[in-house]
């Protein structure tokens, strides 16, 4: 069996996909450093991460695919799910070796699984876009945890620093430890060390804006009041807004008081 | 702010949650440095209530007072509830504090009728328009049109909102005079009409000059409310086409009757809202809007009303089968689209991947065809042919319905025995 190694950055899968073109041999498993290989091993070829040949492989997959195309492989690597390295470096072989369109062959498999995996992060992508809460801190910035399933925060900033582009805001991942801040010009990542204060999913009482309280009661209040009894479903809420959101959501929180 | 706004909120909220509408859809507008917020093209939903429902916008009312007596209204003169009124500063406070927090898209404002239409629309305009001037509120604006608006109010409103919307409510006017007295048909048209004009003016406007600023650029929608009157599903389905031949109409909305004034006898007794037809006419709305089906080939003389055991699509197929069954590797876009099971994703799918090869049962499984149904209707490479020919429309109808049966009722039809 042939194992390739490799760091698990995309530049690192990028340059894979080209030192696997350079050997004539593709791997039939994609494993991370320090990751436990199989049982038996004919080669075991480490990738050593290449800014330039990554670019020409990126530029090579531009060429061939559109924007919506590239953009759909790079949510897909953003799934983090395992596998998902070599499932990409599969599909873009195929698009390297066929003459035609490849990836409008729906009845591929591979074509199919990178086009669901990159659904199911854009859906995850949408889900923070909807369920995003903001607080307001004392200092003005408004502060949100997340903890999304794939690691969909970055993908979805545009929206948020195009919505939110005059109040200070920071959206912390709390799952991956990291977070962007934004500060009225451009949004930077940060990730926040031992020494701070580490946050949690409820501002501390202290760190609140004077108002912030009154704001959560009064959406609150009108999250109750324009449910329509007759019509409850609450399997279809759940469905709607999957429950591994609520600890976040203002509304759905009991009362302060 | 304080507990006198909550009670405000949660009173107005109340009043203003029978209207079914919540897009936030149909513009997109980029943030601007001097502005705040943006509209995102596609709808947002930011939350889901226990009913299952959308909030996207924070709806609401101006006001519950209101000058008329529609016998489906939970605010109509004659009801013994609190009224109350928000003023501007407070209503375009909550709007703007609520929208920083990411709780909404943007404001959905409607109101009871205060002294006449025109009086209570100004008022809503001059909302719409402290929103977008003093504060610079770049995000979404839907407001209602009272029926019977002005046409200069109208026009002022669709310059402010980026959504107008007035209700049908009854889709018939005899019974709309006998529900609603002061109301008429034509009251309701004509604010559409005015509405439409604009947005066509407007689009004429802005090719001479592209900085015009836009009229509703996110169009009207309007509703129906479903089960208070003894229309058919025929006639639902016939005005709302109708409607869609309007200017820049982008959605009728279905309400299912709910009765908020039980005590009032020119309404139907019902046991439960027809969540079942309601659902039945929003996806036979579907197919007049993204699969090509004209509403006299959904409903007709000898089935006025609409399948509850089986889409619309379905029943139709099921009334039609020799139409079927469909070619998958050959047939035209439009065809597909007509077979069940096949939605307007998968058709676009099988469409680019058929050039690569045949489609197998499995790819067709694989890329979200519900092949439970689709399997009568098409042929396909590997598949048995036991289609909708060979084994009639109601071998499959049985099969097809045969878990749904149980459970689920006409709501109309009162049951012989009692429930527990």
């Amino acid at each position: 069996m042939i194992v390739f190694r490799y760091d698990k950055t995309f530049e690192g899968l990028l340059t894979a996909v080209f030192d696997a073109y350079v050997r004539k041999q593709f791997p039939a498993c994609l494993l991370g450093d320090q990751e436990p290989g199989p049982i038996f091993v004919d080669t075991d070829y480490r990738v050593l991460t290449d800014r330039e040949k990554a670019e020409r492989v990126w530029n090579g997959l531009q060429r061939r695919l559109s924007r919506n195309v590239c953009r759909m492989l790079m949510y897909a690597w953003f799934s983090e799910i395992e596998g998902c390295g070599l499932l990409l470096m599969q599909y873009m072989r195929k698009v390297f070796d066929s003459k035609n369109s490849v990836y409008l062959n729906f009845s591929d498999s591979d074509v199919l699984e990178v086009k669901k995996l990159a659904q199911k992060v854009s859906r995850e992508r949408m889900h923070l876009i909807q369920f995003v809460r903001f607080q307001k801190a004392a200092d003005g910035t408004f502060f949100a945890p997340v903890s999304p399933k794939y690691n969909a925060l970055p993908l979805s900033l545009s929206y948020f620093s195009d919505r939110f582009s005059d109040q200070r805001w920071l959206i912390y991942d709390l799952k991956r430890k990291y977070g962007y801040y934004y500060d009225l010009n451009s949004v930077e990542e940060i990730t926040l060390s031992e020494n701070d204060r580490l946050p949690d999913v409820r501002l501390e009482d202290a760190l609140m804006a004077e108002d912030e309280k009154t704001f959560q009661e009064l959406w609150r209040g009108y999250f109750q009041a324009i449910t329509i009894r007759e019509r409850i479903n609450l399997r279809l809420q759940r469905q709607n807004m999957p429950r591994r959101f609520w600890k976040y959501l203002t509304e759905k929180q009991t009362s302060l008081k | 702010m304080n507990d006198r706004i909550l009670k405000k909120l949660t009173l107005l909220a109340e009043s203003a949650k029978y209207d079914v509408s919540c897009a936030s859809s149909g513009v997109r507008r980029k943030s601007r440095t001097d502005k705040m917020g943006s509209t995102a093209g596609w709808g947002i939903c930011h939350s889901f209530t226990e009913d299952g429902r959308c909030v996207s916008l924070l709806k609401i009312m101006l006001t519950n007072h209101c000058i008329y007596d529609c016998a489906y209204c939970i605010n109509r003169r004659s009801n013994d509830i609190r009224r109350t009124a928000f003023t501007v500063e407070e209503l375009v406070e909550l709007t703007i504090e609520f929208y920083r927090r990411n709780y909404i898209e943007g404001l959905f404002l409607s109101s009871g009728v205060i002294r006449n239409p025109d009086y209570t629309m100004e008022r809503m305009v001059r909302i719409a328009q402290e929103l977008r001037t003093r504060y610079r509120y770049n995000g979404y604006i839907h407001l209602k049109g009272i029926p019977g608006a002005s046409e200069e109010l109208i026009r002022q409103a669709g310059l402010w909102a980026d959504r107008l919307s007035v209700n049908v409510e009854i889709p018939t006017e005899h019974n709309l005079k006998r529900l609603a007295p002061e109301k008429d048909h034509q009251s309701v048209f004509r604010p559409m009409a005015y509405i439409g004009q604009g947005v066509l003016a407007n689009e004429e406007e802005r090719r001479h000059f592209r900085h015009a600023p836009r009229f509703a650029p996110a169009g009207q929608s309007t509703q129906m409310i479903v089960g208070a009157t003894d229309e058919s599903d025929r006639d639902i389905l016939q005005l709302s086409a109708s409607l869609y031949r309007r200017e820049a109409m982008k959605r009728v909305y279905y309400s299912g009757f709910i009765p908020v004034n039980a005590y009032d006898h020119r309404l139907p007794a019902l046991k439960q809202t027809p969540l079942v037809r309601e659902n039945r006419l929003y996806q036979a709305d579907w197919l007049m809007r993204f699969y090509g089906f004209k509403a006299d080939e959904i409903v007709d003389e000898v089935y006025p009303n609409l399948d509850l055991d089986v889409d619309p699509k379905l029943a139709w197929a099921l009334r039609h089968p020799e139409f079927f069954p469909v070619d998958i590797d050959t047939a035209d876009y439009a065809s597909i689209l007509r077979v069940p099971g096949i939605g307007v994703k998968s058709a676009k799918m099988i469409m680019v991947s058929r050039k690569f090869g045949r489609m197998t049962a499995s790819a067709l499984k694989k890329i979200g065809v519900v092949m439970k149904k689709a399997q009568y209707f098409i042929i396909c490479r590997e598949l048995p042919v036991r289609t909708i020919q060979e084994v009639r429309p109601e071998y499959v109808r049985k099969v097809l319905t045969r878990k749904t049966d149980r459970g689920k009722s006409d709501s109309r039809q009162l049951s012989l025995f009692f429930e527990e």
